[in-house]
């Protein structure tokens, strides 16, 4: 089960990263998760948001270059060792990962990690083979 | 000091019956010897000698870059080439090179012109001059190579780069007379520095800087911590190479050997010719070129001329250090740069026609230049990896074409400032009115 992120390319400069927050709160786009990687002169947002579709469509009208990339959110238990459970599993399968970011979802004991690997389809079943379940999108935008 | 007092010094009568004779002469090899000429002179309806006087020149219809691109690399050559010695090619890349040739003769008269140059610095046969200019197509290295023997003077030939020897030889060797591009020579000023010589303790006394554009703040840099004399040396491979025009002891202006050149100012647009005083583009007619000859060539340079008397002494009039030009072209560490060929890199790697704008700048001396492309959402990727080697390919792909080292930074869309029609593509900040 995929699940869409919005990236979005930002110079960098100050301010910057405040337009785009503005131009989603004004549309009413809700945040999951967020995660900036940064280069020398610009850097990538990556976010999960409660309406992908409708953001990317919005933030390309304001004038932001976004893509849309499918990523993989896994629910892990949120203890010690969590995520070196998760990574055990991708490793086992010879999956490497792009990138990844965690977010502790509001209610439970579960955390919850963002992950772009290179093949995602065997990237999912090596995480379902291992006992592990991935987080529904619709669950997920409207946690 | 005058190397060639006759010519240098002499009457502007005597010197425009002199011209006039050597133009005779020219139009009549040309029309001779090469089918462009013939062709462009029956096209305007005229035959060499229906050039009765130098004011009957502005009849002939200009020539420009794209006429020796188009006769790439020798339809313009008016000798066989047998008599043929040698060939050069200006800078740039494949599409734009061009070939000009010199004859024996074409090769003494280009040393004799730098003899005369490197003697109005003062240089003589008793100096020692580190040429490092680079050797090779390039016209700087060899051209200052030959006239430096010819005046009698010790040369060190040792082309461009490899700044820490440069610097040793020059302390070993004791060098008097420099020549390479100013923005080389404050460079070298400054790893001297680093390697604990102070060049003003050296035997060093005479700068011979050109090949780009530069100004009057770089001359007082250079002096101030070089301890020398910078001396401005104008030429472009099309009408010869360095030499065409040098600076004075009075650093006011460049003489223009008149005697071998015809240099007019004409207004860019229009192709009028202008009065002294008033900037426009220098056009050159050589007088005594034998394998390729220009008549009216565009330089696109943008300049003033003055025939007002020199202190000096010599009567040939002098033009002011170039200060711009009619067409986009940017000198950058010595190498023509267009920002079409910029554009021709980037299309090719994407695909597509990104927007992009080219910022040349002046850090400590070096010529810096920053490319600034447009991310589209074709380009764009939610991997900065992806992002960062799209960046150095595209660098790459100009250090490969066009020879010089660039930063290239992707900037989100629209970011780039549009004008009127036209996007604004090149901002060079270099401020060389100083």
């Amino acid at each position: 089960m995929a699940i869409k992120q919005i990236s979005v390319f930002l110079e960098n400069r100050a301010g910057r990263l405040w337009e785009l927050a503005d131009e989603l709160g004004k549309a009413g786009v809700n945040m999951r998760a967020l995660s900036i990687g940064e280069a020398a002169d610009f850097g990538v947002v990556r976010m999960i948001v409660n309406n992908p579709d409708a953001a990317q469509k919005m933030l390309t009208d304001a004038g932001f270059t976004v893509a849309e990339t499918d990523v993989l959110a896994v629910e892990i238990p949120d203890v010690p060792g969590g995520l070196a459970s998760v990574l055990g599993a991708l490793k086992d399968s010879g999956i490497n990962i792009e990138y990844a970011y965690a977010f502790v979802a509001r209610v439970g004991e579960k955390a919850i990690v963002s992950m772009r690997v290179e093949d995602a389809s065997a990237g999912e079943k090596s995480l379902v083979d291992a006992g592990f379940s991935l987080v529904d999108a619709q669950k997920l935008y409207t946690l | 000091m005058l190397y060639d007092e006759k010519h240098e010094a002499m009457n502007r009568d005597d010197l425009e019956q002199l011209q006039f004779t050597r133009l005779q002469a020219t139009l009549e090899r040309a029309y001779g010897g090469v089918p462009f000429f013939r062709k462009k002179f029956d096209a305007a309806g005229l035959k060499p000698g229906d050039i009765k006087s130098l004011a009957d020149l502005t009849k002939i219809p200009y020539m420009v870059k794209q006429e020796m691109r188009d006769n790439y690399p020798f339809g313009l050559f008016a000798t066989p080439m047998d008599d043929v010695v040698r060939l050069h090619a200006s800078s740039g890349t494949t599409g734009q090179v061009t070939v000009v040739g010199y004859t024996q003769n074409d090769i003494d008269n280009w040393a004799d012109l730098i003899a005369r140059c490197l003697t109005s610095y003062g240089a003589t046969k008793h100096d020692m001059i580190q040429v490092a200019y680079g050797y090779g197509l390039f016209t700087g290295g060899l051209g200052l190579h030959y006239g430096a023997e010819r005046l009698g003077g010790t040369v060190i030939p040792i082309s461009g780069g490899n700044t820490r020897r440069q610097i040793q030889v020059m302390q070993d060797f004791k060098a008097t007379v420099l020549c390479c591009t100013p923005s080389y020579a404050l460079h070298m000023a400054e790893a001297a520095g680093e390697m604990g010589v102070d060049i003003r303790n050296l035997p060093l006394k005479i700068g011979v800087f050109g090949a780009e554009p530069w100004s009057e703040s770089m001359r007082a840099q250079a002096e101030e911590k070089m301890g020398i004399d910078a001396y401005d040396i104008y030429g472009l491979s099309e009408v010869l190479g360095p030499g065409v025009a040098c600076e004075c002891e009075a650093k006011d202006g460049l003489h223009i050997f008149e005697d071998h050149f015809i240099p007019e100012i004409i207004d860019p647009e229009s192709g009028e010719p202008l009065p002294d005083g008033t900037p426009g583009e220098l056009v050159f007619t050589s007088l005594l070129k034998e394998a390729t000859p220009v008549i009216r060539y565009r330089t696109r340079d943008i300049t003033t001329l003055t025939h007002e008397p020199c202190a000096c002494g010599r009567t040939h009039a002098r033009m002011a250090r170039v200060f711009g030009r009619s067409d986009d072209m940017l000198i950058i560490r010595g190498v023509n740069v267009f920002p079409s060929q910029i554009e021709d890199i980037l299309v090719r790697i994407e695909g597509v026609e990104p927007h992009y704008q080219i910022i040349v700048d002046r850090e400590g001396v070096m010529d810096v230049v920053n490319v600034q492309v447009e991310v589209s959402p074709e380009i764009f990727s939610d991997e900065i990896k992806n992002l960062e080697k799209l960046e150095r390919k595209i660098a790459a792909a100009i250090r490969e074409d066009l020879a010089i080292g660039a930063k290239v930074k992707l900037v989100e869309p629209k970011s780039i400032q549009r004008s009127e029609g036209k996007a604004k593509r090149v901002i060079d900040q270099r401020d060389l009115q100083k």
